[in-house]
């Protein structure tokens, strides 16, 4: 493929038009730019009830008593339950079950949830919430990582404050040798805690059903992991519980948990009602998970030519109040801990510790991205020390196929880190002087003390589910004939999040069987599950699902023809709404083949195996792809006053086939944003375990004027593992861009800027730095 | 705390009946775009007895010129401040074309800040650089007040529970104005500091407007009074020379040195003292030279 050149996609053409490699429509895009998609929020249903939740204002406190009676005797409340209201398990958790659905007789986090009312309308119930007397004593908060390992600290939950040690040893360090190099490089790094900042908030219908059921209607990323725990929650029989997709307004890992799930049902059952729920965006920014806080100590050992020796980091990850998926983000963090680079020995801990702050989890990038800031800083810091070129010295070590990372596991697939930097590298710099008018904000300058800075980093993360967990999809396909026409419709219960999986399903059932007309649609949890719309995985798995189903419905198709032909061996494949033989020659109208009889198969996909890590040394096959790709930014830095312009970003990524080239584009240009806005202001500040800024009036997300012009390189060497060799592609943009927008700024300073995201005052050169070593 | 139950919320179409709303519940609520107050209420840290919309008395919403003042009324939105006066207030307008989105600036207006008197409103230090005049109503009288004076603490003014901010009374620029603000993100951000400048040749004065670098918008006055020596004692109002760089650097520490930051997330106390110090030096260089260039194409026309 033409890098950076979205015409040259057009040039990719099929028989039939909208296969892979097409960059078809998407179905929900007219409808999202007109402002008519349906998103859970905008559910409603006749005679429908508001619920509204309670949440503790401390982050750490005992809950000595709840009287809900004034609350109860509003005009138009309906119920108002507290835990002893939740009838089945009152605790939830996507991995570790230890989160109440609602609070017992103790509160871990600012905004955790106490009780839900139902009422006529949302003042009233939020006016009913304001009613309900909680008492509390008030304890003194959790809310530094590193201290809450030391043994006087208090416990955020039985069993400790260490939610997960993945220590990590190989080489010398494995069997216990010192490590020990010619050159050694050390830095404290530390990455403040992201929040997803999905425009849609939280929101949902509960409907009771007259089978004493109920059905949801709810935003996520995955209905059947939030179908168990609401299932439990309740006590129901599952089939008595539905969940149904309800437009999703962005998820980056946000809604892998549950939310207003359980209590929305809660409701709904006790009042007899539909329930509809829809946080506030206050309220959103408490109830859900955020990208976990890391501090990350490191030290690279290397040969005076440029060769990594030993790496040795401890990494420290603030997990926040409850476990959410913590511990697969620690796994990440440590098979990610050595970057894309040839290390043979090394010695790295990874801790993920309960506090009393925001709990912490899943989002995009899922630990790969703080990993990334801490070895791409050293990278740089190392190639000074050097006095080497700092993408010289990442190609000096960069893995290939056959290389082994951090977990030591051997790559079998193309890994083309080399490459990546490369393209970064070569491509032809901005124009030195800003174009008029596009000063740093005309508003503080115009053009004092601005100073330019390049900076380069290289990223890779886990495509898909690790350590062993099989993480597999269900793909139903059925071809039919109406009216004359062969059409085919794909069921999968896969999350449309708007990443565009529904477009890649449709792409892959029009490749297989030779038809235009496919219809997706939506799987409730009844389905099979196709596994979490997380972790780059969806075209992969539920792609490799679909096309499997696909393959089965064509195989049949091909024999119902055969015999239909009298002539065994005759159809070959499926066309442009025909069936053909030998050479592409049409031998009949598909829609004949079919007649009133459709040919319906359903397959459960699974990719290949992984392995856990070795308890001790972190060593195992835990992944079974890895993507990569590589960022350089350019930027302008008002020195004086602390303001970053970006002026430019190049990447360059690996995506194995570029399914739909235009859905890639925006899943590359979205994530390197999002990695722009956490190296430059994207930040949940809290003090005490209280969020100082949860609205976007503070919480600041860039901008169409932050936002630089970006070359896209897109490579597509096949992984001979994935259906069509896809790789993961939404989360690569994301882990290497804000380590490149840092290192760009740090050129453009001379200061060594260990913590983002950057501070006007960090960019100024007003902080010092202690213990991160002097640049 | 039980909240009020229910929030009576009043549109008259005509000025006396809003004072009369005013002056017979305490407490009752003024509102034009809302942009700030329906923030407040509807995160629930806010709940009045009532609230008075003012978008419908046409008077408000009208701004007109007399003898060197704009009058601007008070629900005029900061879309039209900056397309219809942008010739007799500059900077006022510059000002105004850095708050918030389009959406906010479309609705928001600067009675509604003055309403609000947040230290770090854009509006703020430019009309304390302007020396402009608020507009007080109540059913018992008018009064007028230089904004110098109106401003008393965080979110508090002179304005009394039963008044209501008429309009603003802003003198028309005679020279070059400039607002600086640094703020995180190129755009819709609010300012972290920010520092105006305007010039008055007649006067041979600078007026100055800080924002965001203490608990309410201030002027920097000594700083105002140190240029104005400079400028006069060293003649450059007739010379039209240069400020002297140590007359530029010495105006940002005194502007400095008139602040009383906090640490909050938009920055430290300390980056705000260090960053009004560079807003103020560069704002003073951009009129001075804005002037100085105007005046010497004003020769070159005249010759």
């Amino acid at each position: 493929m033409t890098p950076n050149a979205p015409d040259s996609y057009a040039a990719t053409s099929c028989r039939t038009p909208g296969t892979v490699g097409d960059s078809a429509p998407r179905p929900d895009g007219p409808l999202k730019v007109r402002g008519a998609f349906a998103y859970s929020s905008d559910l409603e249903a006749e005679d429908m009830l508001w619920g509204t939740t309670l949440r503790s204002p401390h982050p750490r406190a005992r809950i000595l008593s709840v009287d809900t009676a004034a609350a109860l005797a509003l005009p138009g409340v309906h119920a108002v339950l507290t835990h002893r209201d939740v009838p089945g398990r009152n605790l939830h958790g996507s991995m570790v079950v230890d989160q109440p659905v609602l609070a017992v007789d103790t509160v871990r986090y600012e905004g955790e949830p106490v009780a839900v009312v139902a009422a006529e309308d949302p003042e009233t119930a939020r006016r009913a919430a304001e009613l309900v007397r909680v008492a509390y004593e008030v304890l003194p908060p959790v809310t530094d990582a590193e201290a809450a390992l030391t043994p006087d600290s208090p416990a955020v939950h039985d069993g400790g404050n260490l939610l997960r040690h993945v220590p990590l040893r190989r080489g010398r360090a494995a069997r216990g040798e010192p490590l020990t190099a010619d050159v050694v490089v050390r830095g404290v790094y530390e990455v403040g805690m992201q929040d997803q900042a999905f425009l849609g908030p939280e929101s949902g219908l509960a409907v009771p059903d007259p089978d004493g059921g109920v059905s949801l209607h709810v935003a996520t990323q995955w209905l059947h992991v939030d179908h168990d725990q609401v299932v439990a929650a309740l006590g129901l029989p599952r089939e008595k519980v539905r969940l149904h997709l309800a437009g999703v307004g962005g998820a980056f890992g946000a809604r892998e948990d549950l939310s207003m799930h359980a209590h929305a049902c809660l409701l709904a059952l006790r009042t007899g009602r539909p329930v509809k729920m829809c946080y506030t965006r206050e309220e959103s920014f408490v109830g859900h998970v955020h990208r976990h806080p890391a501090k990350m100590a490191y030290e690279h050992g290397a040969t005076r030519d440029g060769r990594l020796v030993y790496v040795k980091a401890s990494i420290v990850l603030d997990g926040g109040a409850y476990s959410s998926s913590s511990p697969a983000v620690a796994g990440t963090v440590a098979t990610c801990s050595l970057g894309p680079y040839e290390v043979p020995d090394a010695e790295v801990d990874v801790r993920v510790v309960y506090t009393n702050n925001p709990p912490c989890g899943a989002m995009r990038g899922f630990g790969a991205v703080q990993s990334c800031f801490g070895y791409e800083s050293q990278m740089d810091r190392l190639a000074r020390e050097l006095g080497m070129d700092p993408v010289e010295l990442r190609i000096r070590n960069a893995v290939a196929e056959g290389s082994a990372v951090a977990n030591g596991q051997v790559l079998d697939h193309p890994a083309p880190v080399a490459e990546l930097l490369r393209r970064v590298r070569d491509r032809p710099m901005p124009p030195a002087a800003p174009p008029e008018g596009a000063h740093l904000a005309r508003t503080a300058s115009r053009g004092e003390s601005v100073v330019r800075g390049v900076g380069y980093a290289v990223g890779f993360k886990n495509v898909g589910f690790v350590e062993g967990f099989d993480d597999y999809s269900t793909a139903r396909v059925r071809l039919e004939s109406t009216g004359g026409q062969a059409r085919a419709v794909v069921t999968s219960a896969a999350a449309e999040v708007g990443q565009g999986v529904v477009t890649v399903q449709a792409q892959i059932a029009r490749t297989e069987l030779g038809v235009e007309q496919v219809t997706v649609e939506f799987g409730d949890s009844s389905f099979g599950s196709a596994g979490p719309s997380s972790s780059s995985r969806q075209t992969y798995v539920t792609g490799g699902a679909v096309k499997a189903a696909a393959e089965a419905v064509r195989a049949r198709v091909l024999e119902r023809a055969d015999r239909l032909l009298g002539r065994p061996g005759t159809a070959t494949g499926l066309s442009g709404g025909a069936v053909t033989g030998p050479g592409g020659r049409v031998l009949c109208k598909l829609a004949d083949v079919l007649g009133d009889e459709a040919v319906e198969e359903t397959v459960e996909w699974h990719h290949r195996p992984t392995f856990p890590l070795d308890p001790h040394t972190g060593q195992g096959d835990s992944v079974f792809q890895f993507a990569f790709a590589a960022h350089r930014a350019v930027v302008d830095v008002d020195t004086e006053l602390g303001l970053v312009r970006t002026v430019e970003i190049a990447t360059a990524q690996d995506v194995g086939k570029a399914v739909n080239p235009q859905a890639l584009l925006g899943q590359i240009h979205g994530g390197t944003v999002q990695g722009l806005g956490l190296a430059l202001m994207e930040e949940i500040r809290t003090e005490g375990g209280l969020m100082q800024n949860p609205s976007f009036t503070d919480y600041l997300i860039p901008t169409v004027h932050d936002v630089p012009p970006m070359h896209v390189d897109v490579l597509e060497l096949a992984d001979p593992h994935a259906p069509y060799g896809v790789r993961g592609v939404g989360e690569p943009p994301n882990i290497s861009s804000p380590a490149a927008v840092a290192a760009a700024v740090r050129d453009a300073t001379g200061l060594d800027l260990p913590r983002i995201p950057l501070r006007l005052e960090d960019v100024a050169g007003l902080t010092r730095t202690p213990g991160s070593g002097v640049r | 705390m039980s909240l009020p139950a229910t929030m009576d919320f009043l549109l008259p179409d005509r000025l006396d009946d809003a004072l009369d709303a005013l002056a017979a519940r305490p407490g009752t609520l003024p509102v034009a775009g809302g942009t700030d107050v329906m923030v407040r209420l509807s995160r629930g840290r806010e709940r009045p007895p009532a609230a008075v919309d003012l978008t419908r008395i046409p008077c408000l919403a009208r701004w007109e010129r007399e003898a060197g003042v704009v009058r601007l009324g008070a629900a005029v939105p900061y879309t039209r401040l900056a397309d219809e006066l942008a010739g007799p207030l500059p900077g006022l307008a510059a000002a105004a074309r850095t708050v918030g989105s389009r959406q906010i600036r479309n609705r928001g207006t600067v009675g509604g800040a003055l309403g609000t008197a947040w230290a770090a409103g854009d509006v703020h230090p430019m009309l304390l650089a302007l020396g402009a005049e608020v507009e007080l109503v109540s059913a018992r009288g008018a009064r007028r007040v230089p904004v110098r004076e109106f401003y008393t603490g965080p979110g508090r003014t002179v304005r009394a529970p039963d008044e209501l901010i008429r309009a603003v009374r802003v003198p028309e620029a005679e020279g070059p104005q400039s607002y600086a603000k640094a703020g995180r993100r190129g755009a819709l951000v609010v300012a972290t500091c920010s520092f105006a400048a305007a010039l008055w040749p007649s006067r041979g004065t600078v007026g100055t407007g800080i924002g965001g670098a203490a608990d309410t918008p201030l002027p920097a006055l000594e700083a105002e009074r140190f240029v104005a020596g400079e400028l006069a004692g060293r003649r450059l109002w007739q010379s039209l020379e240069p400020l002297p760089d140590g007359v530029l650097t010495r105006f940002g520490e005194l502007a400095a040195a008139a602040v009383s930051p906090a640490d909050d997330v938009r920055g430290s106390a300390a980056y705000r003292r260090h960053a009004v110090a560079v807003l103020a030096r560069r704002a003073l260089g951009w009129v001075w030279d804005d002037y100085r260039a105007d005046a010497r194409a004003k020769e070159e026309t005249c010759a």
